[in-house]
């Protein structure tokens, strides 16, 4: 139970360990727990455990030791289709389908779920408009459009069905710099009217501070700390501090 | 009389032959596409079956055709109609490029599509017949485009067990040491090879993702 308004966590981490087949560790004993409506973002250098972590809550990895909780359920006993349609995901290469149309793509899941297709129509619609897309690259194919209108398309598409959690993998990561900025505040606009529990993976501490409800800092499959914007920048932890500072210079909400 | 007077004089019997070697090369193909392109699927499944599966279908190709048909000769069953035993050869050797290219085209499919698909909750029988087969597509009917001009080719020594087809043509030329006769079996075979090469590679086009 969360103990601010007793309602479940909407995702929770019990002693999670994640090892590879060859006994590799990518993650060990993580306690964290996220709360319904916020952004937490994971940062942490190539290859820290930040990915693993996520890909533990949509069952695309199961953990080795711990439990992972999504809205108060073990995910071993979510039904694993079940689950990651409540779960959206947006990753860096987006992989949008593209033998499909923007709007197939977006579509696709109500479809599978087998909304009646008016439905799915005014659907594609409110969530074209939702993203900022004109509404005509709906007929478009993925490689007529540019990195960041798919990577807008990729957000409509998690969002599709109304998940109440989703989950993003650097999903700007792969976009030039003002698109990128272009894209982070759209991020927020949209969270601000969405209030979805996200779970956002990045490496750039600009990203994560502005973006972020509460920032952890993952390091060699460790938890190091977890921290508001505010008192990320002014952590006196070693490792921390050592991340802020390679982005000398970057305040809370700094872009 | 040249070649041309030749087969106009025989038209029948060439037509009659052609329909022959049509029905051995599209049953053949036919049988192959229904157990190649599920056996290519499945070794994309089961990685430890790729080299017992494709290794066998590699072994088949190396048997030379003729010695293939004498092998088959004594089979029960099978070798009672010649015709069952032209077909069950051709199937065998179309076998290869068909499970090779399925398992290829669906090795191909970008990894991000997969995951992507998967995490949204796509079940993996939804991902195979929305997204693995769509985008392979166009390598598996490159697969078929192999094995189909293999098979019109291969399917003339079906001649030499009595199965019938073009083969009768040039093998009764080769015997009666008559080019026009030889011709009049290999002409109509390779326009058959070219068309087939020719619709099956456009079909390809049109299924490539771009």
């Amino acid at each position: 139970m969360n103990r601010y308004s007793g309602e479940p966590f909407a995702i929770e981490f019990r002693k999670v360990s994640y090892r590879l087949k060859n006994g590799r560790e990518l993650l060990r004993d993580l306690d964290l727990e996220i709360l319904p409506g916020e952004t937490l973002v994971m940062l942490g250098r190539s290859g820290s455990g930040k990915t693993t972590t996520l890909r533990l809550i949509n069952r695309l990895l199961e953990a080795s030791e711990g439990e992972v909780l999504v809205e108060g359920k073990s995910v071993s006993n979510w039904d694993v289709i079940g689950l990651r349609r409540s779960i959206g995901y947006v990753i860096q290469d987006i992989g949008l389908f593209p033998h499909f149309t923007v709007e197939r793509n977006i579509g696709l899941i109500p479809k599978i779920e087998g909304w009646p297709p008016a439905r799915i129509t005014s659907r594609i619609r409110e969530l074209l408009e939702l993203v900022g897309l004109d509404p005509e690259v709906a007929a478009r194919y993925p490689r007529e459009l540019s990195g960041g209108q798919r990577q807008r398309v990729g957000v409509a598409r998690a969002l599709a069905a109304d998940p109440p959690i989703l989950l993003m993998d650097e999903p700007f990561g792969a976009l030039d710099p003002i698109t990128r900025s272009e894209l982070q505040r759209a991020f927020l606009a949209l969270q601000q009217r969405l209030r979805k529990t996200v779970v956002f993976v990045t490496h750039d501490l600009r990203e994560a501070l502005l973006l972020g409800s509460r920032i952890a800092l993952i390091d060699s499959g460790h938890l190091v700390a977890i921290h508001e914007p505010e008192q990320f920048t002014s952590s006196a932890d070693p490792l921390v501090s050592s991340y802020v500072g390679a982005f000398e210079g970057v305040g809370p909400r700094a872009v | 009389m040249n070649i041309f007077h030749f087969m106009l004089q025989n038209r029948a019997e060439i037509l009659e032959l052609t329909g022959e070697h049509l029905w051995l090369v599209g049953v053949s193909i036919l049988i192959a596409v229904i157990i190649g392109i599920p056996l290519g699927i499945l070794i994309t499944r089961w990685p430890a079956l790729n080299k017992p599966i494709l290794g066998s279908a590699n072994i088949v190709q190396t048997i030379p055709s003729l010695a293939l048909f004498g092998f088959l000769l004594p089979v029960p069953w099978i070798g009672d109609r010649a015709g069952r035993l032209a077909i069950l050869a051709l199937t065998l050797y179309a076998l290869l490029p068909l499970i090779r290219n399925t398992y290829i085209g669906i090795k191909g499919v970008d990894p991000a599509i997969l995951e992507a698909g998967r995490g949204m909750g796509m079940t993996a029988r939804q991902l195979l017949w929305q997204v693995e087969l769509p985008l392979s597509a166009g390598v598996i009917i490159a697969g078929v485009r192999v094995a189909t001009v293999i098979c019109v080719g291969l399917a003339t020594i079906a001649a030499a067990i009595g199965a019938g087809g073009l083969g009768e043509y040039i093998f009764r030329g080769l015997a009666m040491v008559n080019n026009q006769v030889i011709l009049a079996g290999a002409i109509p075979a390779a326009a058959m090879a070219l068309v087939a090469d020719v619709c099956l590679g456009w079909l390809e086009k049109r299924l490539t993702p771009h």
